[in-house]
């Protein structure tokens, strides 16, 4: 049996702790979020860049560290654990993977070495409006090579290069890439939940779209890729949760009440206990979700599913139970659990929200317990 | 990153696998622990023996002890073989040799060791563990049962309760209390003991759910040498605590099928139909709830294959394995339940003659409050975790420096 990491991987995670500990410490993303036009620390990216992450899954020939998914997943937990704001997710889980996935040497050519370089930033624009992004709901719309429509919100989309846009071409769901920063594209920062992160709504009019992948191949692929940017997602959502438990049982440890230190008493000891169970069921289904994606296993979808579901499961709980055992002190700016509860609400709907995993992994499951 | 053995490993599962093929008996329903009947004693007794002989009892104990000479993962593999050809006989020695044996060896002399080990690893006497009373579950220290010295021998009067496969041991080992002037911890000691001694009898409780599957056993005046002591005089709370961590040490990692119960939950659900007669299985309320299920039982199942993961390397398996019980006792329960309510109506029937699934989820809303209970209860394992895993400070013990005697009790 062999369902962990190796102690190479654990010696890559374990420096990409330490690499952002100190160069992305609570105390900058705090203040990060309180900047006027927040959701990106340039200099962290560059750092990472010059760490060769961006670029640790995709191929050596395209200019990456062509390490593998493995490798990614251990950067994905630490970015996660350390509230990181940078794009990475938009560019690498979603962006890059979907050129790896159905660009054509053209395509793969001409964006890859920039993302591995951090020149480019990328992004994927799939939402309209409210609830689940489906086939009867895109109203975005490309002829003669030009996309018109809305897309809110687009994570990262006011600092983004390019996107890839879903939208529908001659009726039929299709993947796009556009230039964000060439002709018909007026975008607009949008308030969110999360000011670590950026947020977009952008407005295509006759935009210059290229497609990406084969048209009417739009929603299939769009689901492909987002079950592997689940996988690394869910990576994020451990690595926060584990952070959430750390920094409630450090406060039970050090806060005393009624002349005792809190962790002593058992509302506060249970409620850890529960943390804690969550996050080992979240890491271990997020591991399994590490094999699919690695070995690109037919068992991808279901172990996408899984890991997304665990691991939004238990970020949320996490999240919110270490503002409780903060109590007033959680309440507060200064004391960033509010960090993680707001990162735990972007992780937790990015990719689609658990809803909506859930009732695509029980399709999966009829479907394999028909078989 | 893969579920492979390694190549010893998979050197160890061919020639098992091969060993099993030819010996293992087939067709025998699997036994678990304290509901056995005779007939079924007789072939676990059996295949038990036939193990012994070929060093696939009790793998991972040195060869003089009667054991295979193996390590961790080489009895986890045998494990994992024998329940691929749905063998399951291996119940009534789980005690005896998980728990009883180990603490024998831990402190027993030599003699006392040559005489009890053997036969137990080869099936031949059966072991219970005597320490629940009815004023010591959680708080095991607190028991009452007691020892009082009369020569070289002692007189036993007293209570336990929830011995499983007490009505069917050859011997068991016992904790008392030898000295209430001491506090609590200091005043126990271990002793092992001939089940058919004079003035031992065993009753079998009726549960809540109806079954008969643990005993309670009285001690009227039952008479023990003091070389049957296990380990030093009123030392018995450490020797006891030898004997639970034993319990904790056998890893069972990443056997059942995956999701849990989820999946025959979805089975029974696609077979039942909503008001417009549509299946239940389409629900999105039910199926949100399977989802939870089925990633519950999934990430059981892959933290059990970290620990495999962690044998398999030569390493020490992390605390993961602590969740395990806690999460899967209250997890069958709210399953069971849900699938209960889903029936409507029809879901309070348990006759086997009508009730959906054979009834199985109606058995296991029966069944999973004692899982809540028995061997640590939710909040005992809530404690464990927290103290031991996360470093939370103990409980506040009012307990411990006062003589028993002067503790206060309830009933």
């Amino acid at each position: 049996m062999n369902f962990d990491f190796s102690d190479d991987q654990l010696a890559l995670k374990e420096e990409a702790r330490k690499f952002l500990s100190a160069k992305c410490p609570p105390d900058s993303v705090r203040k990060l979020m309180e900047d006027d036009s927040p959701g990106i620390d340039r200099a962290l990216w560059t750092q990472v860049a010059e760490q060769g992450w961006l670029g640790a899954a995709i191929p050596e020939e395209h200019g990456g560290l062509g390490l593998g998914y493995l490798e990614l997943c251990c950067i994905a937990e630490e970015l996660g654990r350390a509230v990181a704001p940078i794009p990475f997710a938009s560019t690498v889980y979603f962006f890059a993977e979907a050129l790896l996935r159905a660009g054509d040497a053209e395509q793969k050519a001409a964006y890859l070495p920039k993302i591995v370089s951090g020149e480019l930033i990328g992004t994927i624009a799939s939402s309209e409006g409210t609830g689940p992004v489906s086939a009867t709901k895109i109203t975005a719309e490309v002829s003669g090579g030009k996309l018109t429509g809305v897309k809110i919100p687009v994570t990262d989309g006011s600092i983004a290069d390019y996107a890839i846009a879903l939208a529908n071409e001659g009726g039929k769901p299709t993947l796009f890439i556009v230039d964000l920063n060439g002709a018909g594209v007026s975008r607009e920062t949008v308030e969110t939940l999360d000011r670590s992160r950026d947020a977009a709504r952008i407005e295509f009019k006759d935009a210059p779209a290229t497609r990406l992948g084969a048209a009417g191949d739009g929603l299939a692929l769009y689901e492909a890729i987002n079950d592997r940017a689940a996988v690394l997602i869910a990576f994020e959502q451990v690595g926060g949760s584990d952070m959430c438990l750390e920094m409630a049982r450090a406060y039970a440890l050090e806060r005393y009440a009624f002349g005792r230190q809190i962790g002593g008493y058992q509302a506060i000891k249970h409620r850890l206990s529960d943390m804690y169970a969550k996050n080992v069921l979240a890491r271990g289904n997020a591991y399994y979700g590490a094999w699919a994606l690695n070995s690109d296993a037919p068992e991808l979808p279901i172990a996408a599913a899984g890991a997304r579901i665990s691991a939004s499961d238990a970020y949320w709980f996490g999240s919110k139970e270490n503002v409780q055992v903060h109590g007033g002190m959680g309440y507060t700016w200064e004391v960033d659990c509010h960090l993680h509860y707001r990162r735990s609400r972007q992780l937790s709907v990015v990719a689609g929200s658990p809803r909506s995993w859930k009732h695509r992994l029980i399709t999966m499951l009829e479907r394999s317990n028909a078989a | 990153m893969d579920f492979n053995d390694t190549p010893q490993e998979a050197e160890y599962r061919v020639k098992v696998r091969a060993w099993l093929e030819e010996n293992a008996p087939r067709g025998i329903k699997g036994v678990s622990l304290g509901d056995e009947d005779p007939e079924l004693l007789i072939a676990c007794k059996a295949w038990q023996a036939k193990k012994a002989a070929a060093g696939y009892a009790q793998i991972r104990w040195p060869k003089d002890w009667g054991g295979g000479g193996g390590s961790t993962i080489e009895s986890v593999i045998f494990g994992q073989e024998e329940s691929r050809l749905g063998v399951n006989l291996g119940g009534p020695f789980a005690i005896g040799l998980g728990m009883c044996i180990p603490t024998v060896m831990a402190t027993a002399d030599e003699e006392t060791k040559a005489r009890f080990i053997g036969p137990a690893v080869r099936g031949e006497e059966l072991w219970c563990q005597l320490f629940s009373e009815p004023a010591g579950g959680s708080d095991v220290a607190a028991i009452r049962t007691k020892a009082v010295k009369d020569g070289d021998e002692w007189v036993i009067n007293g209570q336990k309760i929830w011995t499983s496969g007490a009505h069917y041991s050859d011997y068991g080992i016992l904790l008392v209390r030898t000295d209430p002037d001491a506090v609590k911890h200091k005043g126990l000691t271990m002793f092992w003991i001939d089940m058919k001694s004079a003035g031992i009898q065993c009753k079998s409780i009726h549960q809540m759910s109806g079954a008969r599957g643990f005993n309670e056993v009285f001690f009227t005046d039952v008479r023990v040498k003091d070389s049957q002591r296990l380990g030093a005089l009123n030392d018995g709370w450490k020797v006891s605590i030898v004997t639970l961590m034993n319990e904790r040490a056998s890893v069972g990692g990443g056997r059942g099928a995956p999701g849990g119960g989820a999946l025959s939950a979805l089975k029974l659900a696609q077979k039942m139909t909503d008001e417009d007669g549509a299946p239940l299985s389409t629900d999105r309320a039910f199926r949100e709830k399977l989802a939870d299920w089925y990633v519950r039982g999934e990430g059981l199942r892959f933290t059990g294959l970290r620990s495999l993961t962690a044998l398999s390397r030569g390493q020490t398996p992390g605390p993961e394995a602590s969740v395990a019980k806690l999460i899967q006792a209250a997890g069958a329960q709210d399953m069971a339940n849900e699938m209960l309510e889903l029936q409507d109506q029809f879901g309070i029937i348990t006759d086997p003659k009508y009730a959906a699934a054979g009834g199985a989820f109606q058995d296991m809303v029966m069944g999973a409050p004692g899982m809540r209970i028995a061997g640590g209860t939710d909040e005992i394992l809530r404690n464990i975790i927290a103290e031991r895993v996360l470093g939370m400070p103990g409980e506040i013990r009012v307990d411990k420096d006062l003589p028993f005697k002067d503790l206060p009790t309830g009933r």
